[in-house]
């Protein structure tokens, strides 16, 4: 499919094409024996059924020629190895910079996942014709301001990269973070992300944040199973049932979180999930973690958990400090600022100031299952 | 492919320019159109006048209504085009990248330029006149 984008040039053209090359298929391979190598055999068929397409359009000659520029000295069976290449330039073309990044998050499940439009439509809780709409413009933006299909050259890579990374964790996140209906297309998008993440690094081996992400993801996703509870409340890392993570997931993700290293914020990130994993969490170096997090992506978020790692590792007070120090008028709506706070609180016996925390981090949550932790914790503070 | 760059910034930051610093800027601008020009990419290009200088009309029923001033009243204004011939968005964006008003923070709106698929091309139909 990728291979043929890139030779058409045209998204639904090529669509349509492998279509109807699969529909041959299904009438021959029975009766005459199925080729030697299908890939290639489809990627010609549909060529061919492409190229007959064009011919019978009213411009056809303007296409045709057009055509013809677009694969010049194409061999008549593309070698199997040229498809991985077809699907990474694929990638970076929806993941441009230069669509909006609902559009690259779309595109991206749509053309590289296998989500169908009904499927993107209700993982991301917009309707089917808002999303069809939305993927129609995307090709449309592609073919005539023509976004290209090339991997980008190497002073571009690391921009274009990264902005790669983020639809994956945008997806990822989408489905792990699920702030309203918990359906189970939106868990699904996990397994999508990671899917994808999987298939980057074996386009991308030696990019150590691709390796970084797809560790981060992995071991986030070892933990679904444990961080909700059966009335559906979240259960904090500390106290969740350890035997119910995903050891094949840890395993993995821990090696791939050490293959990374810790030069970047994905790699960084994972080596603090990898330090979750562990048995025995080690705080002081989880703080220097977040640390060096803050100096490469400075946020008031990356500094909140900074704080946690410091107060479990120094105490609530110690940690207490470096929230005070913290005010921004963006935090000031986060409700996890109000429920850390509250926490230490909490835990220094403060507990009036503490419920008060809790109150303000309640009103401000979205999530059901975080209100109803909230709420638990309140009830105990005046009980 | 033909895609017009729109150079949109804020005038107010080179009204009290000097004529060194203005001749600076010139030099800049008059860099960057021969580096347009000598990797073949050059197709034609502007600079504007101040928007205060500009008229803006609209035809209502047969009437000309005249307004004093640019077609939206912002900050930032369009100061000049190119128009430039590339492989791709991705050549247009480097292109783009280099334009000396970018390198000052200004704002540049890339358009692919249509094709006039099926109908008479009007740049060919002026070069056709004037020869």
């Amino acid at each position: 499919m990728a291979t043929l984008i890139r030779i058409l040039g045209d998204f639904d053209l090529a669509e349509e094409a492998v279509q109807e090359a699969f529909v041959i298929a299904l009438e021959r391979w029975p009766r005459d024996g199925a080729p030697d190598n299908p890939g290639a055999w489809i990627v010609r068929t549909a060529r061919n059924r492409a190229i007959d397409r064009l011919r019978r359009e009213r411009h056809y000659e303007d296409k045709l020629r057009e055509l013809e520029r677009l694969m010049p000295g194409l061999p008549d069976d593309p070698p199997d190895t040229s498809l991985p290449d077809d699907r990474l330039r694929l990638f970076f073309t929806c993941c441009h910079p230069a669509l909006a990044p609902e559009v690259r998050v779309a595109l991206t499940l749509r053309t590289l996942g296998g989500l169908s439009t009904p499927e993107v439509a209700r993982a991301f809780l917009a309707s089917e014709s808002a999303t069809q709409q939305r993927i129609v413009r995307a090709k449309r933006k592609i073919r005539e301001a023509r976004i290209p299909y090339q991997v980008p050259p190497d002073h571009e890579l690391p921009d274009r990269l990264r902005s790669l990374l983020t639809v994956l964790y945008l997806i990822f996140n989408e489905g792990y973070l699920a702030t309203t209906a918990d359906t189970v297309v939106r868990r699904e998008l996990c397994d999508e992300a990671i899917r994808l993440g999987r298939l980057l690094r074996a386009l991308m081996p030696d990019e150590s944040e691709v390796r970084g992400l797809l560790a981060l993801m992995l071991l986030h996703n070892s933990r679904r199973d444990a961080r909700v509870d059966e009335r559906g409340e979240l259960v904090l890392l500390e106290d969740q049932d350890r035997s119910r993570w995903h050891a094949g997931e840890i395993r993995e993700g821990v090696r791939l979180a050490v293959a990374a290293g810790r030069r970047g914020p994905y790699a960084i990130q994972a080596a603090i999930a990898a330090e979750h994993a562990a048995t025995a969490t080690d705080w002081a170096r989880v703080a220097a973690l977040y640390e060096r997090l803050s100096e490469l992506q400075p946020s008031p978020v990356v500094e909140l958990n900074r704080a946690v790692a410091v107060s479990m590792a120094a105490g609530p007070g110690a940690g207490l400090d470096l929230i005070e120090r913290l005010e921004s008028p963006r935090l000031e709506g986060y409700h996890l600022l109000h429920a850390t706070r509250a926490d230490l609180l909490r835990r220094l016996g403060r507990d009036e100031e503490a419920a008060a925390a809790y109150r303000r981090a309640r009103e401000l949550a979205a999530n059901p299952a975080e209100r109803a932790f909230l709420e638990r914790r309140i009830t105990e503070l005046s009980g | 492919m033909r895609y017009m760059l729109v150079i949109v910034g804020d005038e107010s930051r080179y009204a009290d320019w000097s004529k060194e610093e203005m001749a600076a800027q010139m030099q800049l601008w008059s860099d960057y159109s021969k580096a347009l020009v000598d990797a073949g990419a050059f197709v034609s290009g502007e600079g504007l006048q101040s928007s205060t200088t500009a008229t803006t009309l609209r035809v209502q029923d047969g009437e000309r209504l005249l307004t004093d001033g640019p077609f939206v009243e912002t900050k930032e204004q369009i100061g000049g085009f190119y128009v430039i011939e590339c492989k791709d968005l991705d050549e247009a964006i480097d292109w783009a990248a280099q334009l000396p008003s970018a390198r000052r923070g200004g704002v540049c709106e890339i358009r692919p330029v249509l094709a006039y698929e099926g109908y008479e091309d009007p740049q060919t139909a002026r070069e056709g006149a004037a020869s």
